[in-house]
């Protein structure tokens, strides 16, 4: 039976053998006389070749394999060492081919050279290339549970960093940057092939297994107020805000400025007093939750009846680019463009400063993630006989359910790295081995097992334990507690329900939601629900005739029915919720009759 | 607790009968005195008062939390085998699901017959639950074809002492055909033309026809638990089973809440209701006070048939068209109101949370009844 060709998924043509035409392409592509982008694949179960040049395919190298025996030797190896030989040289040549995932299906990829067999097509460059980006920066990570390396993947993500080297002049709408990162101790390939060096997200910091107190209990740590005060785990938030000064039909545009006194939406001077002339703040201002950064007035949009025959201050309206609610900061910088259009375009870069503080998040590389507990100052920190004092305590109690026992060998590693002055080479699959580590800590003195005499720093009494002590990476996470704190006793209301406004950026209310409900009505709290449920609420003239509502005449200061007329009008307390309901059915043409018996 | 700081409630009240006998009962058991007897009466007074619920307790909500709190942690296991019993039954949240909606059929209808004491043996048993297995002709048919000349389909039975049963069940069956035996076989004959299809049409049938008297039971299991020898189904029928000799119609049950009540009466579906929803919590580990299962089940049978938690049963029986409406099918029951101008008299709780009013429960359902004129002077 014929296979059938496709080429980037277009049928070309018919084969009688598929087996030599696929040999062929690949020979020739090995030889270098077709281009190395080119894969194929040959599918016997549906019969069709499947020839791939498209662009934005993922394509990984991986190294050749032929009658048992990878092409890659050692000689070439010492070549590429010496720089007689590129990369490029060995696509060429063959040693090496990028795959596709149509070509995949054709494989055979051993881990290890030592697994090759007759059977194997390629062999991996490195065994730990099995692993994602993220997961690729955790060292020991085969001795850690699968599902931790992946939550320390995710969490390398979150992490604070060196997320650019040119952050100076960008204008990111939000981005954070570490102030004194470091590159990790123990180290895989992935940092040393991706410069991570240039751009950490992390800090080495000492680490000691112990309970404090309770205030680390349920994986929070416990971190040493001095080291804060050295600069660990600082970071700056940067928030971008613009303002465009647009143009509009009908010749007229935007300002930018401060606006006049009398506009629409005009904030009193005092809300405009700390900017310049220009209406766009100063650099280096301390700014406040809500404070105005660039000064805007704008036409009304949509005039009503008598407003088209105002002009001047009335017709205009501030619409200033203020400050979001919660945050604050120092104006860093601003830039001074314009847009494609051609109209003036203002981006402030606000900069704030995050000192790590109680309930910050923090994470190592292993999936081990917690809380900042509390702040103890250095010298009630407990030491070891050399003085040494850890920046961090971390309950053991996290250890043996989620059984990282990467996480461990990292801090030994990380141990004699620290002592060695030498960092470690850790990456999955091919870890610098733990009798090496244990060897080495016995040579500088210490007792293989990375444990130590401590002392308590409020009493000096020596612990009866000795405890875990060593050094780690670890990563501060975009979690942070100032971007998340909120509370309200009173505030916005939104304007169809006059129910709270959600969300902390709108200073919103916390819902006393509907299983909340029903604890209270359990506990057969009845005035206390009703408290909690009256933020809307609103009286209401109902007439006793046809129980509609009615209206209230302030002028006149009389109530009457606009059906019936001057009846008996009665003032009903309700939620606005309701009357908004009432409403609703009365546009389906359901007639809410509101009966009232008055005692 | 000491003495004095016990609540002394008074003892005026009377007892609930059962309650009342069990005392007595016990009272004479352990031969107590008459002034033993009124501390024990007076203990028993005041700790039946302490487990009532005070005036205004909003019972239907705690029920209703104490049952689904537990639920939420129920495990999404669905199926698995019962270790002895070896037949498939349902588990955890779907089964709780089935007893609280009423289903008509559960997904593994199930009965655990009990036998009389002088059946109570294990060959008895073990013969007992092979019988109830449904059987059909295919069973225990030995060769069956079909006999084109004579238009007719010939069978030839396993075991020749049930061919006249057979018969007379094929002639109930089969009407428009004739039922005879000739020699071993019995043949049943067309009346008139009829073609092939016809008749293998007809050999479907007879050998889909099941024999005996039970239906619907595919398999039983025998099993002992303390004195008794207990037989489990897959598969119930109530009706027939309790017609048998051998079981103890006392105790013998059915998971099947619809069946109960059909053939029992309302009080026992009640049971099952109760019984079956604290099993099923009992068997994932959560431990529930079977009160609040007893009002819910009170709930679903008080008006006589088995009615659903839920849009088509008891949540859609309440009085409050507001509350109803919040539930489910807002438009419908909307709309049926304003049709039938029908009024809401704002009774319940979940309207009154709705328009911001004191809820009438807990305490908020005391009000001032009495209207005192004003003092004289």
């Amino acid at each position: 039976m014929m296979t059938e060709v496709f080429l980037n998924g277009k049928y070309i043509g018919e084969t009688n053998d598929p087996q030599k035409l696929v040999k062929e392409i690949r020979d020739k592509r090995r030889l270098g006389l077709i281009s190395d982008q080119i894969n194929v694949g040959y599918h016997d179960y549906a019969n069709e070749i499947k020839i791939v040049t498209d662009s934005g395919r993922v394509r990984r190298p991986l190294i050749v394999v032929e009658n048992g025996k990878p092409k890659l030797t050692q000689e070439i190896m010492d070549k590429l060492r010496k720089g007689e030989t590129t990369w490029e040289d060995l696509l060429k040549t063959g040693v090496l081919e990028y795959l596709d995932s149509e070509e995949e299906e054709n494989t055979l990829i051993a881990l290890r050279p030592e697994n090759i067999t007759t059977e194997t097509t390629h062999l991996e460059l490195d065994p730990s290339v099995i692993l994602g980006l993220s997961a690729s920066f955790i060292p020991y990570a085969e001795f850690d549970r699968g599902d931790r390396v992946n939550y320390g993947a995710k969490m390398v993500g979150q992490s604070i960093g060196l997320f650019a080297t040119n952050f100076l002049i960008r204008a990111d709408t939000k981005s954070n940057v570490m102030l004194y990162p470091q590159q990790p101790l123990v180290q895989t390939h992935a940092h040393k092939v991706l410069n991570y060096d240039k751009h950490p997200n992390g800090s080495n910091v000492i680490i000691a297994m112990g309970c404090w107190e309770g205030f680390n209990m349920e994986d929070a740590v416990v971190i040493n107020a001095s080291s804060l005060q050295r600069g660990l785990l600082w970071s700056y938030m940067y928030r971008s805000y613009e303002a465009e000064e647009k143009r509009y039909l009908g010749g007229q545009q935007d300002i930018i400025g401060i606006p006049q006194a009398g506009v629409r939406g005009y904030a009193g001077e005092d809300a405009y007093k700390h900017l310049p002339e220009d209406g766009i703040i100063h650099p280096e201002t301390v700014v406040n939750s809500d404070d105005v950064l660039i000064g805007r007035t704008s036409p009304l949009r949509f005039l009503g009846t008598m407003d088209q025959f105002i002009s001047g201050v009335e017709n205009i309206r501030e619409t200033s680019v203020r400050l979001r609610h919660g945050d604050s900061g120092v104006a860093d910088r601003v830039f001074l463009t314009e847009t494609t259009d051609g109209t003036k375009l203002i981006k402030v870069l606000i900069r704030d400063l995050k000192v790590p503080e109680i309930g910050d998040k923090l994470a190592s590389r292993h999936g081990q993630k917690g809380i900042i507990g509390l702040i103890v100052p250095q010298e009630d920190m407990p030491f070891t006989e050399d003085g040494i004092v850890p920046d961090i305590i971390f309950n053991p109690h996290g250890i043996p359910s989620r059984m990282t026992m990467g996480q461990m060998l990292e801090i030994i590693a990380g141990k004699v790295a620290a002592l060695s002055g030498k960092t470690i080479y850790s990456p999955a699959f091919n870890p610098t081995p733990e009798k090496e580590i244990r060897d080495a800590l016995k040579r500088y003195g210490f007792e293989d097992d990375g444990r130590e005499v401590m002392y308590d720093g409020r009493t000096g009494k020596k612990f009866t334990a000795q405890i875990f002590i060593g050094s780690t990476f670890y990563q501060k996470l975009d979690h942070l507690v100032s971007n998340k704190i909120h509370a309200r006793s009173r505030g916005p209301v939104t304007l169809l329900t006059r129910q709270p406004t959600e969300g902390r950026s709108k200073e919103g209310g916390l819902r006393l939601g509907e299983m909340e409900k029903d604890c209270l009505i359990a506990h057969g709290a009845s005035l206390v629900l009703k408290e909690r449920f009256d933020s809307d609420k609103t009286v209401v003239p109902i007439c006793s005739e046809c129980g509609l509502v009615a209206i209230n005449d302030h002028i006149k200061n009389k109530q009457y029915c606009p059906i019936d007329g001057e009846t008996k009008i009665i003032n009903v307390e309700m939620s606005a919720a309701f009357k908004l309901m009432l409403d609703e059915l009365k546009s389906m043409l359901i007639y809410p009759r509101v009966i009232i018996k008055e005692d | 607790m000491s003495e004095e700081s016990q609540i002394n409630y008074s003892s005026e009240g009377e007892l609930p009968e059962k309650i009342a006998e069990e005392v007595e009962k016990v009272a004479r058991e352990k031969r107590l005195n008459k002034e033993e007897k009124e501390k024990l009466k007076h203990a028993v007074w005041n700790s039946y008062l302490e487990s009532k619920f005070e005036p205004g307790e909003v019972i239907g909500i705690i029920a209703a939390q104490s049952i689904s709190e537990p639920a939420t942690q129920m495990t999404m296991r669905t199926y698995h085998f019962a270790g002895t019993a070896g037949l498939r039954i349902t588990y955890g949240l779907p089964r709780l699901i089935e007893i609280f909606d009423a289903k008509h059929e559960p997904e593994t209808p199930m009965m655990t017959i009990y036998l009389k004491k002088q059946f109570n043996t294990a060959e008895y048993a073990t013969k007992f639950a092979e019988n109830l297995i449904e059987k059909k002709i295919l069973n225990i048919v030995k060769k069956i074809s079909i006999n084109l000349n004579e238009n007719s389909v010939e069978l030839e039975l396993q075991d020749k002492k049930k061919t006249p049963t057979i018969v007379k069940t094929l002639k109930e069956n089969f009407k428009e055909f004739n039922t005879h035996t000739k020699g071993d076989k019995i043949v049943v004959v067309a009346k008139g033309e009829v073609q092939v299809k016809d008749l293998q049409k007809l050999k479907e049938k007879i050998l889909n026809v099941s024999v005996g008297e039970i239906k619907n039971i595919v398999n039983a299991v025998v099993h002992k638990e303390g004195e008794d020898w207990i037989v489990t189904t897959d598969g119930s029928n109530l009706e027939k089973v309790l017609q048998l000799e051998e079981v103890d119609e006392r105790r013998t049950v059915t998971n099947d809440i619809h069946e109960t009540a059909a053939i029992l009466g309302i009080e026992a579906a009640r049971s099952i209701i109760i019984k079956e929803a604290l099993k099923t919590m009992q068997e994932q580990g959560l431990d529930i006070d079977i009160r609040h299962v007893m009002l819910v089940a009170d709930i679903m049978t008080f008006r006589g048939d088995v009615r659903p938690i839920g849009r088509y049963g008891v949540a859609g029986a309440k009085t409050s068209i507001l509350a109803r409406a919040a539930f489910e099918e807002t438009i419908k029951h909307l709309v049926r109101a304003s049709i039938r101008k029908e009024v809401d008299n704002f009774k319940g709780i979940f309207e009154n949370v709705m328009i911001g009013q004191v809820i009438p429960s807990g305490t908020g359902m005391f009000d001032l009844i009495a209207k005192f004129e004003e003092e004289k002077k």
